[in-house]
């Protein structure tokens, strides 16, 4: 077993992702198989190469530091799924 | 001919030519979609009023000699494109009421110039799969036999460019997301190079791979499409600074003296023996045109699934974490407290192959697995690249299969996650290695279902792939054979 039910248990929990014992079941069978198949890669020796992030050759991306008009409250807050006058509204995060 | 099957140049002459006016051929599309939609579900959504009002807009600016080559053209967009005040849903039940604030931008320069949008198009759920079925909307039919899939996750675009009801459509390319679909659907599909398009206002799926480009009829169409969106945009850092060429130019059917590849690792016994037929004409269809074939190898063509399925699922856990049930989207009916909320809206609004994708990037990039899976995945990456930039100092373009069969059917594999994504394992090494691809018809199966042949080109040199793909265009006929729907 390359993943076990335990592991799949806190990746779910990482990824934020609250599965039933049905999904934790399938996706530990189904995780097991890809990591199996994707292990092949270790059979390759990558000694010294380096890692490619992005496939173009590119520095880093700057502009200018100036004010722009932007989306406005209005906009950015109607598709809440709940607000308070000009807030995103949230569950009480300190019980 | 009927208006619902013309390419977009066709139908820019007639538009010109003041025989046909834009509403005219937005009413012919709307009831092409009426009456062949429930069979194909191509379409998540339909949008006749907001279309026939930029139709009336379109034959006004028509009238005042103010048209471009889109202008007035009724096309469709994959719903992963934003477009503001109609929904975007990206498949998935978690954005099944977003309505954006805004375009992208590849969208906003098409409406710019005229363009009809008619509606947004399925795919599979967050661009997640290679057969359309793991939309929230159900899957969409492949036009030439309701029983297979389309190809995926652009598989709405392709089957509403086969089942004729647009155009003209955008998708977009991850892993194969274009021209897969293309193929099994008939139409030519571009991946353009990483960088030629913007990605802004484009919903996320992984980031260093995704790519927009065209779904179309003819290769002149694409051509039309790709010169029509590519460029830089201040709004997307990673695309890139160079100029746009006219690509119409590139539409010379000559390709004598072009070097053309083939790779070993991609002819190989378990293609289906149709695809391995049509691209043995194809070739000889292109021998006949004077180009010339060099064996070539590609080494590392067996990693690149691997490479991909780690790389891609790592980025998309980090992209789809936004979904969070706070700002926007989907959020429980449950009351509890933040966490809680959180976890349960995500596990509500996702399916179950964009959960395993999240599952399965979560674990590559979790304390202790990040440098055996992701980091060892980046660097077989930079061995892929270095495959296609020695192959291509010896060919001009490489020309492969796009899928080592035609359309499966509905079903078949959707029980086995990693067959499926073994079905991409042409595609996938052209989105590693950032460069551009088009898929191009190239024949039609003894089940009746269609074949493409995939050209592959140096990065930034759409226009040899292009030149290369409107030659074979015009030497066969396989372009201009239809689905009976």
């Amino acid at each position: 077993m390359r993943i076990t039910r335990k592991e799949v248990e806190h990746v779910a929990t990482l990824a934020r992702l609250k599965l039933d014992e049905e999904e934790i079941s399938t996706f530990t069978g189904q995780m097991d198989a890809i990591l199996s198949y994707v292990d092949t890669l270790s059979q390759l020796n990558t000694d010294g190469i380096i890692p490619t992030s992005h496939a173009v050759p590119m520095e880093n991306a700057f502009r200018p530091d100036e004010t722009r008009p932007s989306l406005g409250t209005e906009n950015a807050l109607a598709n809440a799924p709940e607000r308070t006058d000009d807030f995103f509204k949230v569950p009480k995060v300190i019980e | 001919m009927e208006l619902f099957e013309l390419t977009v140049h066709e139908l820019h002459e007639k538009l010109k030519r003041k025989e046909v006016s834009s509403v005219e051929v937005t009413k012919a599309m709307l009831a092409r979609i009426a009456a062949t939609d429930a069979t194909v579900n191509a379409f998540i959504t339909v949008c006749p009023e907001a279309a026939l009002a930029s139709a009336a807009e379109a034959d006004k600016r028509i009238a005042g000699k103010e048209m471009e080559i889109l202008t007035g053209i009724p096309l469709a967009l994959k719903d992963i494109f934003l477009t503001k005040g109609m929904r975007t849903t990206c498949a998935s039940k978690i954005l099944d009421s977003f309505v954006p604030p805004y375009d992208a931008t590849s969208w906003l320069k098409l409406k710019n110039q005229g363009a009809v949008l008619l509606g947004k198009l399925n795919q599979d759920e967050f661009a997640m799969g290679s057969s359309c079925e793991s939309s929230a909307f159900g899957p969409t039919r492949n036009p030439w036999n309701p029983e297979c899939i389309p190809g995926g996750s652009s598989g709405g675009s392709a089957a509403a460019i086969a089942a004729q009801q647009a155009i003209t459509t955008l998708g977009t390319d991850t892993g194969g997301s274009i021209r897969q679909p293309a193929s099994h659907c008939g139409c030519v599909g571009l991946k353009p190079t990483y960088g030629r398009v913007s990605r802004y206002g484009v919903i996320a799926y992984a980031s260093s791979l995704d790519q927009v480009g065209p779904v179309t009829r003819d290769v002149r169409d694409a051509a039309i499409m790709l010169g029509a969106v590519a460029g830089y945009d201040p709004l997307d850092s990673t695309s890139v600074e160079r100029p746009v060429p006219d690509y119409l130019n590139s539409l010379q059917p000559d390709v004598k003296g072009l070097k053309i590849g083939l790779p070993k690792e991609y002819y190989i016994d378990g293609l289906h023996p149709d695809v391995k037929k049509a691209l043995e004409l194809a070739i000889e269809t292109y021998r006949g045109m004077g180009a010339e074939f060099i064996d070539i190898s590609l080494p590392h063509t067996d990693y690149a699934v691997a490479c991909y399925y780690l790389i891609a699922t790592a980025e998309a856990s980090s992209n789809l974490a936004r979904y969070d049930g706070v700002r926007f989207g989907h959020r429980t009916s449950e009351s509890c407290g933040l966490n809680e909320m959180i976890s349960r809206s995500r596990d509500e609004g996702f399916g179950a192959e964009v959960k395993r994708r999240i599952m399965l990037g979560t674990y590559a990039l979790s304390s202790g697995y990040y440098d055996a899976y992701y980091i060892k995945a980046q660097k077989v990456r930079t061995l892929i690249m270095q495959d296609f930039l020695k192959a291509f100092e010896k060919v001009d373009v490489i020309l492969t299969p796009v899928a080592p069969t035609p359309a499966f059917k509905i079903g078949e594999k959707s029980s086995d996650p990693l067959q499926m994504y073994l079905s991409d394992i042409f595609t996938i090494p052209v989105n590693l290695a950032g460069t551009c691809g088009i898929s191009v018809p190239a024949g039609i199966s003894k089940d009746g279902l269609p074949i493409g042949l995939q050209l592959i080109g140096k990065p930034f040199c759409e226009e040899t792939i292009i030149r290369a793909g409107y030659a074979f265009e015009q030497a066969t006929e396989w372009h201009t054979k239809k689905a009976t729907l």
